[in-house]
């Protein structure tokens, strides 16, 4: 079949809009290969059902396998040996006591080290065979044996002779002329297919990077000085965030299986893609000996891209053993180097006039991703609000303290903690409702800002917003007593993410069963569910008929699972295959039940000739009368109909984003400096939601990680050593059962005419404005901002002594 | 993939892993001394009994997962703070990865490989797949463990008792409030309290 990347295309008339408000007929030009649009969800009959996901079995079972749980035959354990120290050289390493141990089949160590900045320069340092250490727990080596137990005995045995430098980690600090330097010039951050990266050639002074002026996001516009002067009111302060990690309850880790033919990764990724080009890149291997599996991964939150330092380790052991090698990371690892949201120090202006209109936006923000670029936090600010005068300043600041990774709209949810708070400052001052200044300043008058006006209604509604009381108010529950309650909204928002080449195949076989494969991978979402939703509708078929796989590089490429980006990239790649499949199929059909192919229908498990009764006959018995060989169609994720606003090397984004309203009840007590999120409802866009169950659960998910960003989590890096302090669970304070509040989820559908499904993503923004929702609560409920996270007991009193 | 029935069968895995766990030279380790020689255990694991040789300092999540592939049983932490790897001694919910396998000896141990009965699936499985309880799953076989032991020994908990049977359970993609739901939907509580949850 040829491929589906012809250039005709024709104008379509697509209806377009919320479901249940009015809806319009926007024009659009459409490849003439491209299916009929669907109408709305309730009139679907696969799509949009809340069905319970494919390997719900699998899951409650212990069925389902993860990466953690391949064992190979003759599969050996690896064990990694750690710096001790946060910023030294290496100027020896002697593994020959640990290759003596009983049990041990290799020991590597490392001569590059992968997802941290590199010098612009690396003459600027003396050479060595190997990488300088730079934070503590930095990997220099790994020992696989036959048991977990050998290979951890003779890690020990690995000597490294080490030459110390002196250290940063406290982002302050490390901000001084007098401090550390963590690299010796100026540095580099390439993007990855997780993100990231940082924007090449900026200034460099000491440990700080920057200006990055926010270019993805327009750059500065007009003149913020004029704009302060001429605003009537003014909000300014400084916010400051927590370093957060991602914690994913299976570690980062890969079975590597090197083979004389072929190298297999079983990996706990986000995107086999990135695992299988690394690998070859780093091997010299071509793209089609390397093969990456990936059954089940448990959780990545934005953490888990490429093969990493440990996947590294595990390819080149298994190559030198001979052997299959399983490398887990251990949970205090996972907490040291398998990423983490950096910190922020953010100093924001904006100006008004009395109407609420918007004058000026200023942001000048630091952060610290450790060894590693990617602190920036503007885009928020840039983008979220139209204001004629816009600059943002954003700094990435290097500390001795382990990589920073995508995390969950990286940046996004520092930035509007910040920024949404000042806009519910700025209400306050202007005298307005935060959600009437929203209506007097969210008017790009794109279908976001349609989308959000819409989520602030309904979500008003349903949180009884207008019952509201003043801030710190004396009356009602908080007359007496230390408890006091209140209640905040924020705004949330993200973009809408797609990764070009996703393809898949969709195949009717000779019996008449149908399958669909492409190389995405299940973090948690639902993919294999919603892939078997779309194709099952274009068939007639139930959706636990199709059989959906993924998760594996053999398949048609896949989208990674991050940016929020599969389920607006698989969908339509997946429905166009259907489509084009159902219809070669019509023509095979039409012969035997004596009709023309465009009259014959699949509906209800049945193919049936339009408009005449009687003429059912079961889809399986009928696809063997045909006698048909297997049928098998691919096509690919077309552009956005619109357009897309900008495309990298591994997204698109599209003109429309995704976003979302929240809004939250808490109670503090202001005497212990204890706070509890009692209540938060979440009203939210995903286009057009294929599965709406799934897409609860993961709104539902992306608010329990907001709560626990914003009143618990951080980490914690002693300045002395450079260690981390709470590298686990017991220690690393999260959300669990007592502390998860009420949450009440409403989606949107909405279809805005971008692709045969008008699905898009909805887990990053579900996260995003959970933080800033509970801090205008918490200042409604005691007249005192919180402008530092997390709200424990410490950064609580200290903000209500303020 | 392997079948997980083993009354007896599994010899060769045991065999296995009695080879694996052995120190080449056991001289080196001072196993004599430190208690670090094989030693030979039965188990009785989801109504099977099972003859190992191993380690002694070996974990019953270990033995669980390492010798008899029963990988539904996950480790998150390893040190009983995360609650993934929980399983019942004899009815009762217990962290695998703080138990020593020699000292369940003479116990019943019931996986999640062992919950359903007869291809049935417990009430608890059967609801954590209605109402969507769980996302990348890998905490979800401890999550059902500790939620069905609190129901067989309380069939109407209320939200308060299912908050508290999970409360040591780390779900890192935010299950909780569709766990809630999906206990209660179990509970003769439920038409109660469940709007709360």
């Amino acid at each position: 079949m040829p491929e589906q990347q012809t250039k005709l295309s024709e104008p379509r008339t697509l209806q377009t809009g919320i479901i249940g408000e009015p809806i319009e007929n926007t024009k659009r030009d459409v490849p003439i290969l491209e299916p009929p649009p669907l109408p709305e969800n309730a009139k679907l009959s696969a799509i949009g059902k809340p069905y319970p996901r494919l390997d719900a079995e699998l899951k409650v079972t212990g069925k389902a396998r993860y990466t953690f749980d391949v064992d190979l035959p003759g599969m050996l354990h690896a064990r990694r040996v750690l710096s001790p120290i946060p910023h030294a050289r290496v100027k020896s390493v002697d593994v020959s006591e640990a290759e003596k141990y009983p049990g041990v089949r290799a020991v590597h160590v490392l001569e590059t080290i992968l997802q941290q900045s590199v010098l612009r320069d690396p003459k600027l340092e003396r050479p060595s065979r190997y990488p300088t250490v730079r934070y503590a727990g930095q990997p220099i080596a790994a020992v696989a044996a036959d048991t977990p137990r050998a290979a951890e005995a003779a890690a020990k045995l690995v000597k490294v002779e080490y030459e110390p430098l002196p250290h940063v980690t406290d982002l302050d600090e490390a901000m001084k002329d007098s401090s550390p330097p963590v690299f010796p010039g100026p540095t580099e951050m390439a993007a990855t297919a997780g993100g990231g990266g940082a924007t090449p050639g900026l200034p460099e002074h000491g440990n700080v990077r920057g200006p990055d002026k926010g270019s993805l996001a327009g750059g500065p516009r007009g003149d913020v000085d004029k704009g302060f002067s001429e605003s009537d009111v003014i909000v300014e302060a400084e916010y400051r965030t927590q370093v957060q990690t991602h914690t994913a309850m299976e570690t980062h880790g890969v079975v590597a299986d090197w083979r004389e033919d072929e190298l297999t990764i079983y990996a706990s990724t986000q995107f086999i893609g990135s695992v299988r080009d690394e690998a070859a890149e780093h091997f010299h291997l071509p793209k089609n000996k390397v093969r990456v599996i990936s059954d089940f991964t448990g959780g990545g939150f934005g953490a888990k891209y490429g093969i990493g330092n440990f996947g590294l380790m595990a390819i080149y052991l298994s190559r030198k053993a001979g052997a299959p090698v399983r490398l887990m990371l251990d949970r205090r690892e996972e907490h040291i180097y398998g990423g983490n949201r950096p910190n922020s120090i953010q100093r924001l202006k904006i100006g008004a006039k009395r109407d609420g209109s918007l004058s000026a936006i200023k942001l000048e923000a630091y952060g610290t991703g450790g060894v590693a670029a990617g602190a920036g936090v503007g885009f928020a600010a840039s983008i979220m609000y139209p204001c004629p005068n816009v600059l943002t300043e954003e700094y990435d600041v290097y500390t001795n303290a382990g990589p920073c990774a995508a995390f969950r709209a990286p940046g996004q949810v520092q930035g509007i903690f910040a920024l949404e708070q000042a806009l519910d400052e700025l209400s306050e001052k202007l005298g307005m409702d935060p959600l009437a200044l929203r209506d007097k300043i969210d008017t790009s008058g794109t279908e976001d800002s349609k989308a959000r006006a819409a989520q602030r209604r309904i979500g008003a509604g349903r949180f009884g917003w207008k019952a509201q009381s003043k801030p710190n108010s004396s009356s009602g529950p908080n007359k007496t007593g230390p408890i006091k309650r209140g209640y905040g909204v924020a705004q949330s928002h993200w973009v809408s993410v797609i990764y070009p080449p996703t393809a898949c195949e969709v195949r009717v076989l000779a019996d008449g069963s149908v399958e669909a494969l492409s190389a995405a991978q299940d973090i948690g979402t639902g993919t294999r569910t919603v892939l078997a939703q779309v194709v099952a509708e274009e068939f007639g078929l139930k959706y636990d008929e199709i059989g959906a796989y993924i998760g594996d590089t053999r398949y048609p490429p896949g989208p990674p699972s991050g940016g929020s980006r599969v389920t607006g990239s698989l969908t339509p790649a997946a429905r166009n295959a259907a489509y084009r499949a159902a219809r070669e199929l019509a023509a095979k059909l039409g012969p035997i039940l004596k009709a023309e192919p465009d009259e014959i229908v699949f509906a209800e498990g049945k193919v049936s000739i339009r408009g005449k009764p009687g003429s059912e006959m079961p889809f399986r018995e009928a696809v063997q009368k045909a006698e048909i060989d297997e049928i098998s169609c691919r096509a690919v994720r077309n552009e956005d109909y619109d357009g897309y606003l900008m495309k990298g090397p591994f997204f698109a984004i599209g003109k429309q984003g995704i976003g979302g309203v929240q809004f939250a009840e808490i109670s503090v007590d202001i005497e212990t400096g204890r706070v509890k999120a009692e209540r938060i409802v979440a009203v939210h866009d995903c286009g057009r939601p294929i599965n709406p169950k799934l897409t609860e659960s993961q709104v539902l998910g992306g608010v329990i990680q907001g709560v626990s960003y914003a009143l618990y989590e951080e980490r914690h890096l002693d300045a002395k050593s450079g260690q981390q302090m709470n590298a686990n669970i017991d220690q690393y304070k999260m959300v669990g059962a007592f502390e998860t509040p009420r949450i009440e989820v409403h989606l949107l559908e909405q279809h805005g005419g971008h692709s045969s499904t008008d699905a898009r993503g909805v887990a990053e923004p579900a996260n995003v404005a959970t933080a800033a929702a509970l801090a205008n609560a918490f200042y409604n409920a005691t007249g005192k901002r919180i402008r530092t996270l997390p709200m424990n007991p410490a950064n609580v009193l200290a903000a209500l002594r303020s | 993939m392997k079948s997980n029935k083993f009354a007896g069968k599994e010899s060769a895995r045991s065999t296995r892993s009695a080879v694996l766990d052995t120190p080449h030279d056991a001289s080196l380790d001072h196993g004599v001394f430190t208690g670090r020689l094989p030693a030979p255990l039965t188990l009785s694991i989801n109504g099977a009994n099972v003859t190992l040789l191993i380690d002694p300092a070996t974990t019953l999540a270990d033995v669980l997962r390492e010798h008899l592939q029963l990988t539904g049983t996950k480790i998150g932490c390893d040190r009983g703070a995360c609650s993934a790897c929980t399983v019942w001694i004899d009815g009762e919910v217990a962290a695998s990865c703080m138990t020593f396998a020699l000292d369940v000896r003479g116990k019943k141990i019931t996986t999640i490989e062992g919950l359903a009965q007869d291809g049935r699936l417990h009430p608890i499985q059967q609801a954590f797949i209605e109402h969507d309880a769980m996302q990348c799953g890998f905490c979800t076989p401890g999550m059902v463990m500790s939620c069905a032991a609190l129901v067989e020994h309380d069939p109407n908990p209320g939200l308060d008792d299912v908050k508290k049977a999970i409360s040591g359970h780390l779900c890192r993609c935010g299950t909780y409030n569709n766990i809630f739901k999906a206990v209660m939907s179990t509970s003769g509580q439920s038409r109660k309290e469940n709007k709360n949850a």
